[in-house]
């Protein structure tokens, strides 16, 4: 079991009903983690459609997550 | 020479200032403003939303990418956040080069590439109430489709 920080934005923000959340999770890797938190709280967007950021850099799916980490799935952006 | 974000509004007059440099010959400047009419629905606000730490750091590196590609003097690009009207400025970008060709090239290179990878997203408020963020419409959460 570790704890990862976790924030969301934009459309996830909404969704989750806020903006940060510390899990305890098994998960071993960024996808494993978001098919988690979709699954428990409904996430309409696939992972397909999403980026990962590992410690405000982006990342692979199959980052590892270490103990402490803080993760962002990233919502298909819209800058401009 | 960076990227960065604004959470108040952006006076593009200093920004161009700190541009000049004897060794330009050009000055291209960019404004993205905020449109009153977008996919056919009345906009009252825009939201813009930022993930700061990794906004600036990758709006950096795609302003070094354009000076690697197109060589420049100077470039500077300002991002808004926060909650804006129709007509406000919601980007600025600024480039002063040697040559008008590389300054166009690296200040619309710069536009484009903030659009499609810096992590910025922006919600529409609707005349009705109604809210959608862009480019996450079909997500389930966008809310209701436009009319007609």
């Amino acid at each position: 079991m570790k704890t990862i920080q976790v924030q969301y934005f934009a459309i996830l923000r909404e969704q989750r009903g806020r903006s940060t959340e510390t899990c305890a999770t098994e998960a071993d890797t960024a996808a494993e983690l978001y098919a988690e938190l979709k699954a428990r709280h409904g996430f309409s967007l696939p992972a397909e459609r999403l980026r990962v950021a590992l410690n405000d850099e982006f990342a692979p799916w199959n980052a590892r997550l270490r103990e402490g980490d803080t993760l962002v799935f990233i919502p298909p952006v819209a800058g401009g | 020479m960076r990227f960065r974000l604004s959470a108040e509004p952006i006076a593009p007059a200093p920004l161009a200032a700190a541009l000049r440099d004897p060794r330009a010959g050009a000055c291209a400047t960019f404004e993205g403003w905020v449109r009153v009419r977008n996919e056919g629905r009345d906009v009252t606000a825009l939201a813009y939303e930022a993930y700061g730490p990794l906004a600036e750091k990758e709006g950096d590196r795609i302003i070094e990418e354009a000076r690697t590609k197109f060589g420049f003097i100077a470039a500077v690009c300002v991002h808004r956040t926060g909650m804006l009207q129709p007509g406000d400025l919601a980007i600025w970008v600024g480039v002063a080069a040697e040559h008008r060709g590389a300054a166009f090239a690296a200040c619309r290179y710069i536009v484009d590439q903030v659009k499609g990878r810096v992590p910025i997203w922006k919600q529409e408020h609707y005349a009705g109430g109604a809210t959608g963020w862009i480019n996450s419409a079909g997500a389930g959460a966008a809310g209701p489709p436009p009319p007609g």
